[in-house]
């Protein structure tokens, strides 16, 4: 088909041309970087935790006043969730992912060193790997006669030093990037410069917030400390388990104390869902900004092609009567909105890159893939044609006989 | 001339009722969005405390090991207790406090609620009228409560009502752990957005329910919460948060009568920073900081950037609303340009013609304005449902309302320019001749 005609024809009607040209750019661009954010969103929530997430239960409590034996109290408190029907493993531990506490610590390959290696998250607890579901990917868990009791560890005077450590695979790389990191030593919780020896390495246990962001989300270590104080229990079981064992977990943690208030009691899994609260939200909204976008610049043409439609009555009577079909009225108006689209798309992609440039200095987010271009242009072609289908065949429908009346 | 061009509007808008709708609908949507994360931001963004944000201070000086140091690092954000307590103690400013979150299990004397656990903040005596807090009963504690580690407290409206009822209850006990605290003074409703004083904790959320003296709140060793930052290994007998620990996890305020005396107080600061280095207690080199309120918010960059996106996506939406209503009602009024062409040959101006185009344009503004009024408040209660810290305080005030009409307004009149220069462009004879 012909293009030259239409090329005049919009040559003519530069104004209207040039805002829907602009409204179509706009649109492309923001939902360009609109449906990499979503992206980016969902990617992030589904992280892996390294856990056994279903199978996950977490309570905090807080002691009234202070405890005059707490370790004996921790002690008491694991054995009997230990012996609550259902449950495989039970820990009293310093943190768990995405809950109120972040533990972090510097890890060193050499002692005194002037900048650390790397910022690790650090796990401290009794049986963790059991009572989180980690796997170990190469060695093994810690042995009972490495666990260091955590109220003497942390005397003023104390000499014990924790003679073992797990990391991740993540950090087991970083560290020993091309070797295997059981036996090696690294320099991190204990005092006067005494390392740790690796005895084994987890697939993955994620940080419990966004520290060191994503690129440091599975930096984690696991330290072996037993009898931990802080009020922080996690309990293994089956999935369809759950809710009985933590109402069984919560009595018997009341039971073992009377001076100690509940403070949260939760399925790992909604502490999880609460975590990405924020990001499902984003990523809803941003979903319901695309749409809205759509539409307004759908409705946008539909008004447009309306107009050039009576506008031109007469012009496609003439047409029509000088022998043009119906089809070729309909293919003139969807050509021209193809035009009209192509060109507002190559703009959209520029400024698409624009905004991506902006977001990534503010928002540290990464480069835009190039994948999201094509899609975004696919959609806006898609939407132009859709929504210059029905001026167009009111257009096509136009009788010849328009010509030769007078408007 | 002003009504006779309400009707003509009114009359056209009957005439193409679809397109119309379509254009109120466009600039409400635009409108409510951009209205909803405005008010948003307006919330967050503002300033906790307009009345004296430029005389509060928060000092920052660097008290980390030579281990990792990087030349050109910003100073450690918190201080230890040791230099909190030495700055209090030479009270260089007008009025100064150091300060720290933590949380404490109370109950009621009745024994009537099961103990619950609250957030509190532990402080000194210069904290309340520093930042103006109002009280509705009582006052705040003494500088002499504070060197004698007085048991007393003071705690917000909110306790106050669940534990007595919301009567006076300066002079009765609260039991925090296994102590009783002498109640002092009860606050009256305060909420400082963001909570600037501590940032550390929740940026949001409401002011403590429970205050108590620092010196009171180490030697009944409450539990602390918060970021900590420690260095170097322990050796104080209290942990973490003893005297001497290399840790620093105090927030520090000071009052100054007038912004010139930052200056000087910067200078003091240096001058101790540069006496702990040769006492050999710091070791990096000296590096102090002293931002006021709104500089310390900027810094911190306390508006979650979420929020601010949100902003940004709201406004480009607008635009493409904007740019949809420029062209529809171009469209709009070019298929009346015989109508122009009749009313020019019949003696109306091009300025008439304008103002005419421009008051239809501007009725659209205001019926969409309404519409986005409407959505901005629907957007704000959908923001209010959601979980943050912030989301009760998402309410439309007086100067956004003002905003919104302003916003909307001059939204539909810039979308309506174009268009009515382009039709009082119209040459008439041309129109009349078409006829």
């Amino acid at each position: 088909m012909d293009i030259r005609p239409i090329l005049s024809t919009l040559r003519r009607h530069k104004t209207a041309s040039a805002l829907i040209v602009l409204e179509i750019a706009l649109s492309c661009a923001i939902i360009c970087n609109a449906v990499f954010l979503i992206s980016q969103r969902l990617e992030r929530m589904h992280r892996p935790t390294g856990m056994a997430d279903s199978e996950l239960v977490r309570i905090r409590v807080a002691g009234i006043g202070k405890s005059d034996d707490a370790t004996a109290q921790a002690k008491e408190d694991v054995a009997s969730l230990r012996a609550i029907p259902g449950v495989k493993a039970a820990a009293s531990l310093n943190q768990i992912p995405f809950d109120h506490t972040s533990w972090n610590s510097s890890v060193s390959l050499q002692p005194n060193q002037d900048v650390p290696n790397l910022d690790a998250s650090t796990y401290l607890g009794e049986d963790l790997v059991n009572a989180l579901g980690l796997r170990i990917v190469e060695g093994r868990d810690f042995t009972p006669d490495e666990y260091v009791d955590w109220e003497a560890f942390n005397k003023p005077d104390s000499k014990l030093t924790i003679p073992a450590v797990i990391l991740t695979r993540e950090v087991a790389r970083k560290l020993f990037p091309d070797q295997s990191a059981v036996g090696k030593l690294v320099y991190s919780w204990n005092s006067n410069d005494v390392p740790h020896r690796v005895v084994g390495v987890v697939d993955r246990l994620i940080r419990p917030n966004d520290n060191g962001g994503p690129a440091e989300a599975g930096y984690s270590v696991l330290l072996p400390l037993r009898d931990l104080t802080q009020g922080t229990f996690v309990l293994r079981t089956d999935p369809a388990r759950r809710a009985e064992v933590q109402k069984a977990a919560v009595a018997a943690l009341e039971k073992n104390s009377n001076r100690r208030i509940i403070l949260d009691q939760d399925p790992f899994t909604d502490v999880v869902a609460k975590y990405y609260q924020q990001d499902r939200n984003m990523a809803w909204l941003l979903m319901a900004v695309i749409v809205a976008l759509l539409v307004v610049t759908a409705l946008g043409i539909v008004g447009l092609a309306s107009f050039w439609v009576q506008q031109r009555t007469k012009q496609i009577g003439v047409r029509r009567a000088l022998g043009a079909t119906r089809g070729q009225i309909l293919r003139y108006f969807q050509t021209e909105n193809f035009l009209l689209a192509t060109l507002g798309i190559v703009i959209g992609m520029i400024g698409a890159y624009g905004i991506n440039q902006l977001l990534m200095g503010t928002y540290e987010l990464p480069r835009l893939p190039a994948l999201y271009l094509p899609i975004g242009a696919l959609v806006l072609w898609l939407l132009g044609q859709l929504s210059v289908l029905g001026p167009a065949r009111r257009a096509a429908a136009v009788p010849p006989a328009v010509a030769t009346r007078s408007v | 001339m002003f009504t006779y061009y309400c009707n003509l509007a009114l009359r056209s808008f009957r005439r193409n009722k679809a397109l119309t709708a379509l254009m109120v609908l466009a600039i409400a949507l635009g409108i409510g969005a951009s209205m909803t994360t405005l008010t948003v931001f307006h919330i967050l963004a503002g300033d906790p405390i307009p009345q004296k944000s430029d005389r509060l201070f928060y000092p920052r000086m660097e008290p980390r090991s030579k281990q990792g140091y990087i030349p050109g690092q910003e100073p450690e954000e918190q201080m230890t207790r040791f230099d909190a307590e030495a700055l209090l103690r030479e009270k260089r400013g007008d009025r100064q406090a150091m300060m720290s979150g933590g949380a404490l299990s109370v109950e009621s004397a009745d024994g009537k609620i099961d103990p619950f656990v609250v957030n509190a903040r532990y402080t000194s005596a210069d904290f309340f009228p520093m930042f103006d807090a109002p009280f509705a009963f009582g006052s705040g504690w003494t500088g002499a409560d504070d060197e004698n580690r007085a048991q007393v407290a003071v705690i917000s409206k909110e306790l106050n009502e669940k534990l007595f009822g919301g009567g006076n209850s300066v002079g009765k006990t609260l039991r925090a752990g296994d102590n009783s605290l002498r109640i002092v003074g009860v606050l009256d409703k305060w909420r400082p957005t963001p909570k600037f004083y501590d940032l550390t904790n929740d940026r949001f959320s409401a002011v403590e329910q429970v205050f108590v003296p620092f010196s009171t709140a180490r030697t009944l060793k409450f539990g602390v919460q918060g970021n900590m930052d420690c260095w170097g290994d322990q050796t104080d007998a209290d942990g973490s948060v003893g005297l001497n620990a290399p840790c620093a996890w105090v927030q520090y305020w000071v009052e100054l009568d007038d912004p010139s005396k930052a200056s000087a107080y910067k200078q003091y600061l240096e001058n101790y920073s540069n006496q702990q280095r040769a006492a050999g207690r710091f070791e990096r080199p000296t590096n102090v900081r002293l931002d006021n309120v709104m500089q310390w918010l900027e810094f911190k960059q306390a508006v979650p950037s979420d929020v601010r996106l949100q902003l940004w996506l709201a406004f480009g939406f607008l635009l493409v609303c904007l740019l949809n209503t420029v062209g529809l009602l171009l469209a709009k009024f070019m298929r009346r340009e015989p109508e122009i062409g009749v009313r020019r040959a019949l003696g109306a101006s091009r300025r008439a013609v304008f103002a005419q185009y421009l008051v239809e344009a501007g009725a659209i503004g205001i019926v969409g304005g309404v519409a986005g009024l409407g959505l901005a408040l629907l957007g704000l209660w959908a923001v209010r449902q959601q979980p943050d810290d912030y989301a009760e305080l998402a309410h439309l005030d007086l100067p956004m309302l003002l905003a919104t009409f302003a916003l909307a307004l001059a939204s539909s009149v810039l979308a309506g320019l174009l268009p009515a220069w382009r039709a009082m462009q119209v040459a008439p004879a041309i129109q009349l001749k078409s006829q």
